[in-house]
């Protein structure tokens, strides 16, 4: 099961979620040297709101606002959960 | 020690006091070159180097008008390499993302010294992570001619490229297939090298007119091509589509109409990106409304300028480069587009250079602070990018100086509590336009008194750092390397700030 949303494209993430052994979280960010711990907790955060504990999430920002990041994650999830 | 705008500057250097400290002191010249010789032709650059006697440690300049089509200075950068010349000290005026060769002479040690004014590309990348071994001074348009003129930067060849020379040795920057217009950034060295040679694609029996006077060029190399036409005229033409740049622009204009700043013979100055020339377009509009005439405008020149000048809406045009295809024809064409030297534009020491009868100026930032300093040398990260090219000399001259930018570029907000590099001292910064407000310089309370019956979203510059954070969060701070990499070089020739290399740990 494996879902993706979003895009590389400036003040947007591209997420990519997929089910895994263990919680996984993979950040690769333009801006990481200023916000990896913010980005990382909105990814946290929502996962645990969803009650998602097995996932590999891989989040490929480009400078990215934490409400683009939650709503691209989200959808992401969604298209995994349909991707049966 | 602390400068003026407090920052750690060795003590071993000139520490930047205050924009007009200039003044206490007199301009320094060193002779021009009296030279008797005639200018002697050359077709083979190895024969150039043997004849000059080029040899390690020495000194030599180029100019950037050919900009990304430029093939000089990687002529040149070859000759070098070929002959392993090394702790070579480069003096381009800007470096641009095609000067590929450079780069490989700094990791070599071929080049060990650069001063500039602007640069981005690889050769920035390199610098930014300590591969030059020497150091890298960034200088303003008008300082780089005041370093040239007093000695401060002693040049022992300009190679400058030159579209079109005669059989005297006088050149033309207009004429010929790799025109570039004018010649504006090159005329220190010029006058003031030690060894001057023009290199040119273009050699016509005699010009009628010339920007370069034969009786300061020694040689004239000849060769196949001097530049690539397309990089040469780069400038975007295009007015921006972008709703938070068309914003910022509408913002701009009509806050300069409500400033009472377009008004006859006013003179105005931006940048050619594509919000400024959104701007210009607006304030087009407010003159033709109001049917005004301005005195004139100044810098790089681009289309927009040129069809303002043809519709008589401005008396003169001077130009220090032409950025694109329209200006180096209507230089070519029209006696009201005048060509200047970097001098003339921006040396402190010039008796009334023109960036000082500016009444405003719309330049941009990558940072600005709460003390209104600005920085366009580097990014958020401490990465080389750009550099005060004019920037510092027109904020100067300018009574009023506007920073037009997006607040949040990509989760980075423009607004620090310190810029990560200062390029202009905030004293000389007066007004920040972003799409979600306006804030002035608490030192222009004239422009605070004028402004306070406006409907302008008018905040402190503190608010909208505020408001910024609350809509990306708080960027952690980066940690400094310890090692200095180079320094900015205020217009007088003082130390405003340090370059640090790269760093990427932050707290």
């Amino acid at each position: 099961m494996k879902g993706t949303a979003g895009s590389k494209e400036s003040n947007d993430c591209l997420i990519t979620i997929e089910s895994s052994v263990e919680r996984k979280i993979e950040i690769n960010s333009i801006v990481g040297v200023f916000f990896y711990d913010q980005i990382l907790k909105v990814v946290e955060d929502t996962l645990d709101e969803q009650e998602l504990y097995n996932v590999k999430v891989i989040v490929e920002d480009k400078g990215a606002l934490d409400y683009t990041i939650k709503s691209r994650l989200l959808t992401a999830i969604e298209r995994m959960r349909e991707d049966v | 020690m602390l400068n003026g705008v407090g920052r750690e500057v060795p003590d071993n250097v000139k520490a930047f006091v205050k924009s007009d400290d200039f003044k206490k002191r007199k301009r320094t010249l060193i002779d021009k070159k009296n030279k008797q010789s005639k200018t002697v032709f050359f077709d083979d650059l190895k024969l150039l180097f043997d004849e000059l006697n080029i040899s390690s440690k020495m000194t030599l300049s180029f100019h950037h008008h050919l900009r990304n089509g430029d093939k000089v200075i990687e002529l040149v950068s070859e000759e070098v390499q070929k002959r392993n010349l090394t702790d070579m000290h480069f003096a381009p005026s800007s470096i641009f993302p095609s000067y590929k060769l450079l780069g490989e002479l700094i990791k070599e040690g071929n080049i060990t010294d650069i001063h500039t004014n602007y640069l981005n590309g690889e050769v920035a990348d390199l610098i930014s992570k300590g591969f030059l071994k020497g150091k890298l001074i960034m200088n303003t348009h008008g300082g780089r001619a005041r370093a040239i003129e007093s000695g401060d930067l002693p040049i022992d060849v300009a190679f400058i490229a030159c579209p079109t020379v005669d059989k005297l040795g006088n050149g033309h920057g207009a004429i010929g297939k790799s025109a570039c217009g004018t010649l504006g950034y090159c005329i220190s060295d010029l006058e003031y090298g030690k060894k001057v040679v023009l290199v040119t694609d273009n050699v016509i029996d005699e010009l009628k007119e010339h920007q370069i006077n034969s009786e300061y060029v020694d040689y004239v190399l000849v060769v196949d091509s001097i530049g690539e036409s397309s990089g040469i005229v780069s400038g975007t033409t295009e007015v921006t589509k972008d709703p938070i740049g068309l914003k910022i622009a509408k913002d701009c204009a009509n806050l300069l109409d409500y400033l009472g700043l377009i008004k006859n013979d006013f003179s105005m100055q931006t940048g050619a990106g594509k919000t400024s020339l959104a701007v210009v377009k607006f304030v087009e509009e407010i003159m033709k409304k109001n049917n005004i005439i301005g005195s004139f405008a100044s810098g790089g020149i681009t289309k927009a300028y040129v069809d303002m000048l043809e519709a008589g809406l401005f008396k003169n045009l001077y130009d220090v480069q032409c950025f694109d295809l329209d200006a180096v024809n209507s230089f070519s064409k029209n006696k009201n587009h005048i060509a200047m030297s970097a001098s003339e534009y921006g040396n402190p020491f010039e008796n009334s250079p023109i960036c000082d009868k500016l009444d405003f100026v719309i330049l941009g930032a990558t940072e600005i602070d709460l003390d209104f300093n600005v920085n366009v040398t580097t990014d958020s990260m401490g990465n080389l990018i750009g550099g005060s090219g004019g920037h510092a000399d027109i904020a100067y001259g300018a009574d009023v100086t506007i920073i037009i930018s997006p607040l949040i570029k990509s989760r980075i907000p423009i607004i620090k509590q310190k810029v990560t590099t200062v390029t202009t001292p905030g004293t000389d910064v007066d007004i920040l336009i972003t799409e979600r407000g306006i804030a002035i310089n608490p030192l222009r309370k004239d422009l605070l008194d004028k402004l306070k019956n406006s409907q302008f979203p008018i905040y402190s510059i503190n608010d909208l750092l505020d408001l910024t954070h609350k809509i990306t969060g708080v960027p952690k701070q980066i940690i400094p390397d310890e090692k200095i990499i180079g320094y900015v070089e205020y217009r007088d020739g003082t130390i405003i700030d340090c370059l640090r290399k790269i760093n990427y740990e932050s707290k």
